[in-house]
Protein backbone atom coordinates (compact mmCIF):
# COMPACT_ATOMS: atom_id res chain seq x y z
CA UNK A 1 0.00 0.00 0.00
CA UNK A 2 2.65 2.40 1.21
CA UNK A 3 4.63 1.64 -2.23
CA UNK A 4 1.71 2.14 -4.47
CA UNK A 5 1.10 5.56 -2.33
CA UNK A 6 4.62 6.31 -3.36
CA UNK A 7 4.12 5.81 -6.93
CA UNK A 8 1.53 7.80 -6.86
CA UNK A 9 3.28 10.99 -5.46
CA UNK A 10 5.55 10.13 -8.48
CA UNK A 11 3.19 9.98 -11.02
CA UNK A 12 1.96 13.43 -9.80
CA UNK A 13 5.28 15.28 -9.62
CA UNK A 14 6.02 14.40 -12.88
CA UNK A 15 2.34 14.83 -14.01
CA UNK A 16 2.94 18.31 -12.11
CA UNK A 17 5.74 19.35 -14.86
CA UNK A 18 3.05 17.90 -18.21
CA UNK A 19 0.14 19.45 -16.62
CA UNK A 20 2.76 23.06 -16.66
CA UNK A 21 4.34 22.68 -19.69
CA UNK A 22 1.11 20.94 -22.00
CA UNK A 23 -0.29 24.74 -20.06
CA UNK A 24 1.99 26.18 -22.34
CA UNK A 25 1.32 24.65 -25.06
CA UNK A 26 -2.26 24.83 -24.91
CA UNK A 27 -2.93 28.65 -24.83
CA UNK A 28 -0.34 29.14 -27.36
CA UNK A 29 -1.96 27.05 -29.74
CA UNK A 30 -5.17 28.33 -28.96
CA UNK A 31 -4.41 32.20 -29.81
CA UNK A 32 -1.70 31.49 -33.19
CA UNK A 33 -2.60 28.26 -33.92
CA UNK A 34 0.83 27.46 -34.02
CA UNK A 35 2.14 23.77 -32.07
CA UNK A 36 4.99 24.17 -30.59
CA UNK A 37 7.40 21.64 -31.18
CA UNK A 38 10.34 23.79 -29.41
CA UNK A 39 8.31 22.74 -26.32
CA UNK A 40 10.49 20.51 -24.89
CA UNK A 41 13.33 22.32 -25.61
CA UNK A 42 12.51 25.21 -24.06
CA UNK A 43 12.03 22.86 -21.04
CA UNK A 44 15.31 21.98 -21.24
CA UNK A 45 16.15 25.27 -21.63
CA UNK A 46 14.80 25.97 -18.03
CA UNK A 47 16.74 23.34 -16.29
CA UNK A 48 20.20 24.24 -17.77
CA UNK A 49 19.51 27.69 -17.03
CA UNK A 50 18.95 27.09 -13.29
CA UNK A 51 22.01 24.75 -13.22
CA UNK A 52 24.12 27.45 -14.67
CA UNK A 53 22.91 30.18 -12.88
CA UNK A 54 22.89 28.48 -9.57
CA UNK A 55 26.87 27.67 -10.43
CA UNK A 56 27.99 31.26 -12.00
CA UNK A 57 26.37 33.24 -9.63
CA UNK A 58 24.92 31.10 -6.84
CA UNK A 59 21.49 31.83 -7.90
CA UNK A 60 19.42 28.99 -5.94
CA UNK A 61 16.68 27.56 -6.38
CA UNK A 62 14.23 29.53 -4.62
CA UNK A 63 14.48 32.84 -6.60
CA UNK A 64 15.04 31.17 -9.47
CA UNK A 65 11.83 29.59 -9.15
CA UNK A 66 10.76 33.08 -9.72
CA UNK A 67 13.66 34.66 -12.25
CA UNK A 68 14.26 32.10 -14.62
CA UNK A 69 10.60 31.62 -15.85
CA UNK A 70 10.90 35.55 -16.52
CA UNK A 71 14.08 35.02 -18.26
CA UNK A 72 12.07 32.09 -20.26
CA UNK A 73 9.42 34.82 -20.96
CA UNK A 74 11.60 36.93 -22.94
CA UNK A 75 13.24 34.09 -24.32
CA UNK A 76 9.51 33.59 -25.99
CA UNK A 77 8.70 36.85 -26.55
CA UNK A 78 12.06 36.90 -28.58
CA UNK A 79 11.70 33.83 -30.84
CA UNK A 80 8.13 34.78 -31.16
CA UNK A 81 9.38 38.29 -32.81
CA UNK A 82 12.14 36.71 -34.27
CA UNK A 83 10.64 33.67 -35.78
CA UNK A 84 7.53 32.82 -34.84
CA UNK A 85 5.01 35.57 -36.09
CA UNK A 86 5.85 34.74 -39.58
CA UNK A 87 3.96 31.54 -39.26
CA UNK A 88 0.95 33.25 -38.85
CA UNK A 89 0.66 33.98 -42.51
CA UNK A 90 2.32 30.40 -43.79
CA UNK A 91 0.82 27.03 -44.66
CA UNK A 92 1.44 24.76 -41.40
CA UNK A 93 4.33 22.82 -42.54
CA UNK A 94 6.43 25.65 -42.22
CA UNK A 95 5.20 25.66 -38.34
CA UNK A 96 6.73 22.27 -38.32
CA UNK A 97 9.50 23.19 -39.76
CA UNK A 98 10.41 26.10 -37.67
CA UNK A 99 9.49 24.89 -34.21
CA UNK A 100 11.20 21.98 -35.11
CA UNK A 101 14.48 23.36 -36.09
CA UNK A 102 14.31 25.87 -33.28
CA UNK A 103 14.48 23.29 -30.91
CA UNK A 104 17.51 21.00 -32.62
CA UNK A 105 19.46 23.76 -32.54
CA UNK A 106 18.74 25.07 -29.14
CA UNK A 107 19.96 21.13 -27.92
CA UNK A 108 22.96 21.25 -30.03
CA UNK A 109 23.68 24.82 -28.61
CA UNK A 110 23.26 23.06 -24.95
CA UNK A 111 25.46 20.08 -26.04
CA UNK A 112 28.36 21.96 -27.25
CA UNK A 113 28.77 24.81 -24.24
CA UNK A 114 27.51 21.79 -21.58
CA UNK A 115 28.65 18.66 -23.13
CA UNK A 116 26.26 15.40 -22.30
CA UNK A 117 27.27 14.65 -19.58
CA UNK A 118 24.54 16.31 -17.38
CA UNK A 119 24.91 19.29 -14.89
CA UNK A 120 24.62 18.61 -11.34
CA UNK A 121 21.60 20.64 -9.46
CA UNK A 122 21.45 20.03 -5.50
CA UNK A 123 18.19 19.48 -3.90
CA UNK A 124 16.95 23.13 -2.54
CA UNK A 125 16.97 23.86 1.49
CA UNK A 126 13.79 22.97 2.95
CA UNK A 127 12.34 20.44 0.50
CA UNK A 128 15.14 17.30 1.33
CA UNK A 129 14.68 14.06 2.82
CA UNK A 130 11.23 12.77 3.66
CA UNK A 131 8.05 13.88 5.06
CA UNK A 132 6.76 11.90 7.61
CA UNK A 133 2.99 11.60 7.36
CA UNK A 134 1.89 8.61 9.98
CA UNK A 135 3.55 5.56 8.74
CA UNK A 136 3.74 7.07 5.46
CA UNK A 137 7.32 8.40 4.75
CA UNK A 138 7.30 10.59 1.44
CA UNK A 139 9.92 12.78 -1.07
CA UNK A 140 9.74 16.22 0.45
CA UNK A 141 10.89 17.68 -3.23
CA UNK A 142 7.84 14.93 -4.70
CA UNK A 143 5.52 16.38 -2.96
CA UNK A 144 6.66 20.37 -3.18
CA UNK A 145 6.20 19.70 -7.26
CA UNK A 146 3.23 17.75 -6.91
CA UNK A 147 1.40 21.11 -4.73
CA UNK A 148 3.17 23.91 -6.59
CA UNK A 149 2.62 22.89 -9.79
CA UNK A 150 -1.14 22.43 -8.92
CA UNK A 151 -0.80 25.53 -7.60
CA UNK A 152 0.54 27.16 -10.22
CA UNK A 153 -2.49 25.54 -12.22
CA UNK A 154 -5.39 26.68 -10.36
CA UNK A 155 -3.67 30.33 -10.50
CA UNK A 156 -3.74 30.01 -14.62
CA UNK A 157 -7.07 28.94 -14.40
CA UNK A 158 -8.03 31.98 -12.58
CA UNK A 159 -5.91 34.16 -14.74
CA UNK A 160 -7.96 32.70 -17.60
CA UNK A 161 -11.80 32.65 -16.16
CA UNK A 162 -11.29 35.99 -14.44
CA UNK A 163 -9.47 38.31 -15.95
CA UNK A 164 -10.45 39.94 -19.01
CA UNK A 165 -7.30 38.97 -20.73
CA UNK A 166 -8.51 35.66 -19.90
CA UNK A 167 -11.40 36.44 -21.47
CA UNK A 168 -9.85 37.32 -24.54
CA UNK A 169 -7.37 34.78 -24.57
CA UNK A 170 -10.46 32.25 -24.54
CA UNK A 171 -12.44 34.26 -27.18
CA UNK A 172 -9.55 33.97 -29.97
CA UNK A 173 -8.80 30.51 -28.89
CA UNK A 174 -12.24 29.48 -29.79
CA UNK A 175 -12.94 32.06 -32.64
CA UNK A 176 -10.09 34.65 -33.34
CA UNK A 177 -11.62 35.98 -37.16
CA UNK A 178 -14.54 36.60 -35.69
CA UNK A 179 -12.63 38.64 -31.93
CA UNK A 180 -11.20 40.38 -34.01
CA UNK A 181 -14.38 41.63 -36.07
CA UNK A 182 -15.71 42.43 -32.55
CA UNK A 183 -13.19 45.20 -31.96
CA UNK A 184 -10.80 43.10 -29.98
CA UNK A 185 -6.91 43.66 -31.36
CA UNK A 186 -5.95 39.62 -31.49
CA UNK A 187 -2.50 40.75 -32.67
CA UNK A 188 -1.87 42.68 -29.28
CA UNK A 189 -2.12 39.33 -27.22
CA UNK A 190 0.04 37.25 -29.43
CA UNK A 191 3.20 37.61 -28.26
CA UNK A 192 2.91 37.95 -24.57
CA UNK A 193 0.54 34.48 -25.12
CA UNK A 194 3.81 32.68 -26.66
CA UNK A 195 6.18 34.21 -23.98
CA UNK A 196 3.56 33.06 -21.30
CA UNK A 197 3.62 29.49 -22.85
CA UNK A 198 7.20 29.40 -23.00
CA UNK A 199 7.58 30.78 -19.42
CA UNK A 200 5.69 27.37 -18.31
CA UNK A 201 7.50 25.60 -19.96
CA UNK A 202 11.25 27.30 -18.31
CA UNK A 203 9.07 26.70 -15.04
CA UNK A 204 8.78 22.94 -15.22
CA UNK A 205 12.09 22.95 -16.52
CA UNK A 206 13.37 24.89 -13.29
CA UNK A 207 11.45 22.54 -11.28
CA UNK A 208 12.79 19.32 -12.89
CA UNK A 209 16.26 20.65 -11.89
CA UNK A 210 16.61 19.18 -8.67
CA UNK A 211 14.97 15.82 -9.51
CA UNK A 212 15.78 14.79 -13.22
CA UNK A 213 19.01 14.49 -14.72
CA UNK A 214 20.04 18.22 -16.57
CA UNK A 215 21.10 17.27 -19.86
CA UNK A 216 20.90 18.67 -23.36
CA UNK A 217 18.54 16.03 -24.65
CA UNK A 218 16.21 15.83 -21.36
CA UNK A 219 13.17 17.71 -23.46
CA UNK A 220 13.19 15.05 -26.04
CA UNK A 221 11.27 12.47 -24.90
CA UNK A 222 9.30 15.25 -22.69
CA UNK A 223 8.03 16.31 -25.88
CA UNK A 224 7.23 13.43 -27.37
CA UNK A 225 5.11 12.71 -23.68
CA UNK A 226 3.90 16.08 -23.72
CA UNK A 227 2.19 15.67 -27.43
CA UNK A 228 0.58 12.26 -25.99
CA UNK A 229 -0.62 14.83 -23.20
CA UNK A 230 -2.25 17.21 -25.73
CA UNK A 231 -3.71 14.74 -27.64
CA UNK A 232 -4.96 13.52 -24.43
CA UNK A 233 -6.42 16.19 -23.31
CA UNK A 234 -7.95 17.66 -26.13
CA UNK A 235 -5.66 20.27 -28.43
CA UNK A 236 -6.16 24.10 -27.20
CA UNK A 237 -8.52 22.70 -24.02
CA UNK A 238 -6.53 24.06 -20.96
CA UNK A 239 -8.45 22.30 -18.61
CA UNK A 240 -7.48 18.81 -20.93
CA UNK A 241 -3.64 20.08 -20.78
CA UNK A 242 -3.75 19.78 -16.87
CA UNK A 243 -5.58 16.58 -16.44
CA UNK A 244 -3.76 14.98 -19.18
CA UNK A 245 -0.57 15.84 -18.06
CA UNK A 246 -1.46 14.31 -14.06
CA UNK A 247 -2.79 11.38 -15.84
CA UNK A 248 -0.07 10.38 -18.19
CA UNK A 249 2.28 11.28 -15.16
CA UNK A 250 0.25 8.60 -13.02
CA UNK A 251 -0.33 6.42 -16.07
CA UNK A 252 4.19 6.55 -16.31
CA UNK A 253 4.85 5.83 -12.60
CA UNK A 254 2.43 3.14 -12.45
CA UNK A 255 3.91 1.44 -15.48
CA UNK A 256 7.52 2.12 -14.23
CA UNK A 257 6.71 0.34 -11.26
CA UNK A 258 4.77 -2.63 -12.45
CA UNK A 259 5.46 -3.49 -16.22
CA UNK A 260 8.82 -1.13 -16.06
CA UNK A 261 9.18 -2.00 -20.02
CA UNK A 262 5.67 -1.28 -21.12
CA UNK A 263 5.40 2.51 -19.03
CA UNK A 264 5.91 4.10 -21.93
CA UNK A 265 4.01 1.79 -24.15
CA UNK A 266 1.17 2.50 -21.53
CA UNK A 267 1.23 6.14 -22.48
CA UNK A 268 0.53 5.57 -26.26
CA UNK A 269 -1.92 2.82 -25.55
CA UNK A 270 -4.05 4.94 -23.49
CA UNK A 271 -3.61 7.86 -26.32
CA UNK A 272 -4.94 5.53 -28.57
CA UNK A 273 -8.13 4.72 -26.62
CA UNK A 274 -8.42 8.32 -26.18
CA UNK A 275 -8.66 9.21 -29.77
CA UNK A 276 -10.86 5.95 -30.54
CA UNK A 277 -13.36 7.24 -28.11
CA UNK A 278 -13.20 10.80 -28.42
CA UNK A 279 -11.20 11.97 -31.75
CA UNK A 280 -11.15 15.57 -30.00
CA UNK A 281 -9.68 14.24 -26.74
CA UNK A 282 -11.20 14.18 -23.21
CA UNK A 283 -12.04 18.06 -23.28
CA UNK A 284 -11.24 18.90 -26.86
CA UNK A 285 -14.05 20.57 -28.44
CA UNK A 286 -15.64 17.93 -31.20
CA UNK A 287 -16.31 19.38 -33.98
CA UNK A 288 -12.32 20.73 -34.39
CA UNK A 289 -11.51 17.03 -34.77
CA UNK B 1 -23.39 56.66 -43.58
CA UNK B 2 -22.09 53.31 -45.60
CA UNK B 3 -21.33 53.30 -48.82
CA UNK B 4 -20.77 50.44 -51.00
CA UNK B 5 -19.16 51.38 -54.54
CA UNK B 6 -18.71 48.87 -57.34
CA UNK B 7 -17.83 46.10 -55.02
CA UNK B 8 -17.29 42.40 -56.62
CA UNK B 9 -15.74 39.72 -54.53
CA UNK B 10 -14.39 36.28 -55.54
CA UNK B 11 -13.94 32.60 -53.68
CA UNK B 12 -10.82 31.67 -55.29
CA UNK B 13 -12.00 31.77 -59.58
CA UNK B 14 -15.37 32.11 -58.72
CA UNK B 15 -17.06 35.09 -58.47
CA UNK B 16 -19.82 35.80 -56.05
CA UNK B 17 -20.67 39.11 -56.10
CA UNK B 18 -20.52 41.64 -59.37
CA UNK B 19 -20.30 45.25 -59.03
CA UNK B 20 -22.75 45.62 -56.27
CA UNK B 21 -23.60 49.69 -55.16
CA UNK B 22 -25.34 50.60 -52.08
CA UNK B 23 -25.82 53.19 -49.76
CA UNK B 24 -27.15 52.98 -45.80
CA UNK B 25 -27.97 56.41 -44.39
CA UNK B 26 -28.10 57.27 -40.66
CA UNK B 27 -31.35 56.44 -39.09
CA UNK B 28 -32.66 53.91 -41.80
CA UNK B 29 -32.88 50.65 -42.26
CA UNK B 30 -32.05 49.28 -46.06
CA UNK B 31 -32.59 45.51 -46.60
CA UNK B 32 -30.65 42.62 -48.75
CA UNK B 33 -32.98 40.58 -49.96
CA UNK B 34 -32.53 37.22 -52.06
CA UNK B 35 -32.06 33.64 -52.54
CA UNK B 36 -29.45 31.61 -50.66
CA UNK B 37 -25.82 31.89 -52.10
CA UNK B 38 -27.45 34.84 -53.50
CA UNK B 39 -24.11 36.51 -51.59
CA UNK B 40 -25.30 38.34 -48.97
CA UNK B 41 -23.07 37.20 -46.25
CA UNK B 42 -20.28 37.70 -48.25
CA UNK B 43 -21.35 41.23 -48.75
CA UNK B 44 -21.47 41.63 -45.03
CA UNK B 45 -17.98 39.49 -44.55
CA UNK B 46 -16.47 42.06 -46.98
CA UNK B 47 -18.22 45.34 -45.05
CA UNK B 48 -16.39 43.70 -42.03
CA UNK B 49 -13.01 43.19 -43.97
CA UNK B 50 -13.11 39.62 -43.29
CA UNK B 51 -13.13 38.73 -46.58
CA UNK B 52 -10.39 39.80 -48.55
CA UNK B 53 -10.67 39.05 -52.14
CA UNK B 54 -12.34 41.66 -53.49
CA UNK B 55 -12.58 45.01 -55.62
CA UNK B 56 -13.97 48.32 -55.21
CA UNK B 57 -14.77 51.06 -52.70
CA UNK B 58 -15.84 50.76 -48.94
CA UNK B 59 -16.47 53.98 -47.42
CA UNK B 60 -17.93 54.38 -43.81
CA UNK B 61 -18.90 58.37 -43.12
CA UNK B 62 -16.57 59.29 -46.04
CA UNK B 63 -13.82 57.36 -44.52
CA UNK B 64 -12.12 54.54 -46.90
CA UNK B 65 -12.40 51.55 -45.08
CA UNK B 66 -9.80 49.32 -47.30
CA UNK B 67 -6.72 49.80 -45.05
CA UNK B 68 -8.97 49.39 -41.99
CA UNK B 69 -8.48 45.99 -40.02
CA UNK B 70 -11.62 43.98 -38.87
CA UNK B 71 -11.18 45.32 -35.59
CA UNK B 72 -10.07 48.59 -36.37
CA UNK B 73 -13.81 48.72 -38.72
CA UNK B 74 -15.62 47.74 -35.36
CA UNK B 75 -14.18 50.45 -33.45
CA UNK B 76 -15.20 53.04 -36.34
CA UNK B 77 -18.56 51.61 -35.70
CA UNK B 78 -19.75 48.74 -37.12
CA UNK B 79 -21.65 45.95 -35.46
CA UNK B 80 -22.29 42.98 -36.75
CA UNK B 81 -24.18 39.72 -36.41
CA UNK B 82 -23.18 36.82 -38.13
CA UNK B 83 -25.17 34.37 -39.32
CA UNK B 84 -24.75 31.65 -37.08
CA UNK B 85 -24.88 34.00 -34.06
CA UNK B 86 -21.39 33.91 -32.31
CA UNK B 87 -22.03 33.21 -29.59
CA UNK B 88 -18.66 32.22 -28.11
CA UNK B 89 -19.11 28.38 -25.91
CA UNK B 90 -16.26 28.79 -23.72
CA UNK B 91 -17.87 32.63 -22.60
CA UNK B 92 -20.45 32.94 -20.38
CA UNK B 93 -23.61 35.23 -21.43
CA UNK B 94 -22.33 38.03 -19.59
CA UNK B 95 -19.00 37.67 -20.67
CA UNK B 96 -20.38 37.01 -24.16
CA UNK B 97 -22.09 40.67 -23.68
CA UNK B 98 -18.86 43.00 -22.56
CA UNK B 99 -16.15 41.05 -24.53
CA UNK B 100 -16.47 43.46 -27.22
CA UNK B 101 -15.23 47.22 -26.31
CA UNK B 102 -17.54 50.03 -26.28
CA UNK B 103 -17.00 51.88 -29.35
CA UNK B 104 -19.97 55.47 -28.62
CA UNK B 105 -20.20 56.05 -25.00
CA UNK B 106 -23.26 58.04 -25.72
CA UNK B 107 -24.82 54.97 -27.35
CA UNK B 108 -23.95 52.09 -25.74
CA UNK B 109 -27.00 50.76 -23.87
CA UNK B 110 -25.44 49.44 -20.19
CA UNK B 111 -25.88 46.26 -19.25
CA UNK B 112 -28.49 46.95 -17.16
CA UNK B 113 -30.71 48.17 -20.13
CA UNK B 114 -29.69 45.24 -22.39
CA UNK B 115 -30.85 43.15 -19.32
CA UNK B 116 -34.36 45.23 -18.46
CA UNK B 117 -34.81 44.50 -22.91
CA UNK B 118 -33.82 40.78 -22.51
CA UNK B 119 -35.31 39.48 -19.10
CA UNK B 120 -34.36 35.70 -20.55
CA UNK B 121 -30.33 36.96 -21.20
CA UNK B 122 -30.31 38.48 -17.43
CA UNK B 123 -31.45 35.19 -15.85
CA UNK B 124 -28.87 33.58 -17.73
CA UNK B 125 -26.14 35.69 -16.86
CA UNK B 126 -24.13 33.22 -15.33
CA UNK B 127 -24.68 30.30 -18.32
CA UNK B 128 -21.83 29.52 -20.85
CA UNK B 129 -22.86 31.04 -24.12
CA UNK B 130 -23.98 27.87 -26.03
CA UNK B 131 -26.54 26.40 -23.29
CA UNK B 132 -28.67 28.86 -24.85
CA UNK B 133 -30.98 28.37 -27.24
CA UNK B 134 -31.23 29.75 -31.06
CA UNK B 135 -33.78 32.58 -29.62
CA UNK B 136 -31.66 33.46 -26.92
CA UNK B 137 -28.40 33.13 -28.62
CA UNK B 138 -29.77 35.60 -31.46
CA UNK B 139 -31.19 38.08 -28.69
CA UNK B 140 -27.08 37.86 -27.11
CA UNK B 141 -25.75 38.77 -30.45
CA UNK B 142 -28.26 41.25 -30.85
CA UNK B 143 -27.42 43.03 -27.36
CA UNK B 144 -24.01 42.73 -27.66
CA UNK B 145 -23.96 45.15 -30.53
CA UNK B 146 -26.05 47.36 -28.81
CA UNK B 147 -23.93 47.38 -26.06
CA UNK B 148 -20.70 48.26 -28.20
CA UNK B 149 -22.59 50.78 -29.28
CA UNK B 150 -21.95 50.68 -33.00
CA UNK B 151 -23.28 53.37 -35.29
CA UNK B 152 -24.17 50.42 -38.28
CA UNK B 153 -25.49 47.51 -37.98
CA UNK B 154 -24.94 44.37 -39.95
CA UNK B 155 -27.46 42.21 -39.67
CA UNK B 156 -27.50 38.63 -40.96
CA UNK B 157 -30.87 36.92 -40.66
CA UNK B 158 -31.80 37.58 -37.22
CA UNK B 159 -35.35 36.51 -37.98
CA UNK B 160 -34.05 33.21 -39.50
CA UNK B 161 -35.76 30.14 -37.04
CA UNK B 162 -37.00 32.27 -34.24
CA UNK B 163 -40.45 32.61 -32.83
CA UNK B 164 -43.08 35.19 -34.37
CA UNK B 165 -43.23 36.62 -30.81
CA UNK B 166 -39.27 37.26 -30.57
CA UNK B 167 -39.15 38.29 -34.18
CA UNK B 168 -41.43 41.05 -33.42
CA UNK B 169 -39.60 42.27 -30.55
CA UNK B 170 -36.30 42.36 -32.60
CA UNK B 171 -38.11 44.40 -35.10
CA UNK B 172 -39.16 47.25 -32.17
CA UNK B 173 -35.60 47.12 -31.19
CA UNK B 174 -34.52 47.94 -34.45
CA UNK B 175 -36.91 50.63 -34.82
CA UNK B 176 -36.11 52.12 -31.36
CA UNK B 177 -32.26 52.36 -32.50
CA UNK B 178 -32.90 53.70 -35.47
CA UNK B 179 -34.32 56.62 -33.92
CA UNK B 180 -31.45 57.26 -32.22
CA UNK B 181 -29.82 57.99 -35.48
CA UNK B 182 -28.08 53.86 -35.76
CA UNK B 183 -28.56 52.72 -39.54
CA UNK B 184 -28.84 49.01 -40.40
CA UNK B 185 -28.19 46.86 -42.94
CA UNK B 186 -30.08 44.16 -42.66
CA UNK B 187 -30.09 40.76 -44.79
CA UNK B 188 -33.20 38.58 -44.75
CA UNK B 189 -35.36 36.31 -46.14
CA UNK B 190 -38.38 36.69 -44.34
CA UNK B 191 -39.66 39.31 -46.82
CA UNK B 192 -42.88 40.05 -44.38
CA UNK B 193 -41.00 40.68 -41.43
CA UNK B 194 -38.65 42.60 -43.69
CA UNK B 195 -41.11 44.80 -45.22
CA UNK B 196 -42.34 45.90 -41.56
CA UNK B 197 -38.89 47.11 -40.81
CA UNK B 198 -37.32 49.06 -43.45
CA UNK B 199 -37.11 51.53 -45.52
CA UNK B 200 -35.56 50.62 -48.60
CA UNK B 201 -34.66 47.25 -50.17
CA UNK B 202 -31.91 45.83 -52.48
CA UNK B 203 -32.58 42.97 -54.26
CA UNK B 204 -29.84 40.50 -54.34
CA UNK B 205 -29.15 38.07 -57.30
CA UNK B 206 -26.39 36.21 -58.25
CA UNK B 207 -24.28 38.51 -56.77
CA UNK B 208 -25.56 41.69 -58.67
CA UNK B 209 -27.79 44.11 -57.36
CA UNK B 210 -31.01 43.69 -59.40
CA UNK B 211 -33.24 46.03 -58.06
CA UNK B 212 -33.78 48.61 -55.46
CA UNK B 213 -37.06 49.58 -54.09
CA UNK B 214 -38.35 51.85 -51.38
CA UNK B 215 -40.86 50.11 -49.05
CA UNK B 216 -44.20 50.94 -50.91
CA UNK B 217 -43.40 49.31 -53.84
CA UNK B 218 -41.53 46.58 -52.04
CA UNK B 219 -45.12 45.85 -49.95
CA UNK B 220 -47.14 46.06 -53.08
CA UNK B 221 -45.08 43.25 -54.93
CA UNK B 222 -44.45 40.82 -51.95
CA UNK B 223 -46.13 38.14 -53.17
CA UNK B 224 -44.42 38.17 -56.54
CA UNK B 225 -40.91 38.37 -54.80
CA UNK B 226 -41.78 35.87 -52.41
CA UNK B 227 -42.49 33.54 -55.74
CA UNK B 228 -38.82 34.91 -57.09
CA UNK B 229 -37.33 34.53 -53.93
CA UNK B 230 -38.23 30.44 -54.00
CA UNK B 231 -39.73 31.06 -50.43
N1 LIG C 1 -16.08 29.74 -47.95
C1 LIG C 1 -16.55 29.65 -49.22
N2 LIG C 1 -15.82 29.08 -50.20
C2 LIG C 1 -16.29 29.00 -51.45
N3 LIG C 1 -17.48 29.44 -51.83
C3 LIG C 1 -18.28 30.01 -50.91
C4 LIG C 1 -17.85 30.14 -49.54
N4 LIG C 1 -18.83 30.74 -48.84
C5 LIG C 1 -19.83 30.97 -49.72
N5 LIG C 1 -19.49 30.53 -50.96
C6 LIG C 1 -20.33 30.64 -52.17
O1 LIG C 1 -20.54 32.01 -52.44
C7 LIG C 1 -21.86 32.24 -52.82
C8 LIG C 1 -22.50 33.28 -51.91
O2 LIG C 1 -22.61 32.77 -50.61
P1 LIG C 1 -23.21 33.60 -49.41
O3 LIG C 1 -22.59 34.94 -49.41
O4 LIG C 1 -23.10 32.81 -48.19
O5 LIG C 1 -24.73 33.73 -49.84
P2 LIG C 1 -26.03 34.08 -48.99
O6 LIG C 1 -25.61 34.64 -47.68
O7 LIG C 1 -26.74 35.07 -49.84
O8 LIG C 1 -26.81 32.82 -48.85
C9 LIG C 1 -22.57 30.89 -52.79
O9 LIG C 1 -22.62 30.38 -54.10
C10 LIG C 1 -21.69 30.03 -51.93
O10 LIG C 1 -21.75 28.70 -52.38
MG1 LIG D 1 -26.06 33.95 -45.76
Amino acid sequence: MSAFIQYTLQGLAAGGFYALAALGLAVIFGVLGVVNFAHGACYMLGAVVSAVLLDVVGLHFWPALVIVPILMFLFGVLLERVFVQWLLRLDVLYNFLLTFGIALVLVDLVKRRYGVSGLPYEQPAGLRGQLHLGSLSLPTYQVFVFAFSMLVCVLVWLLLTRTRIGMIVRASTEEPERTRALGINVNRWVTPVFGFGIGLAGLAGVLAAPFRAITADMGGNFVIILFAVVVIGGLGSVLGAVVAGFLVGLVEAYGQAYASSFSQIAIFVLMALVILVRPAGLFGRQETA
Amino acid sequence: MLEVTCLSAWYGEAQVLTDVSLAVHEGEVATLVGRNGAGKTTLLRCVMGLHRSLEGQLRLDERDLDRLSPNARARAGIGWVPDDRGIYASLTVEENLTLPPVVSADRAWPVEQIYEAFPALADRRASMGTQLSGGEQQMLAMARVLRMGSSLLLLDEPSEGLAPVIVQRIGEIIRQITDHGVGVLLVEQNVTFAATVADRHYLLAQGRVVEQLDNAQFQAREHELLEHLGI
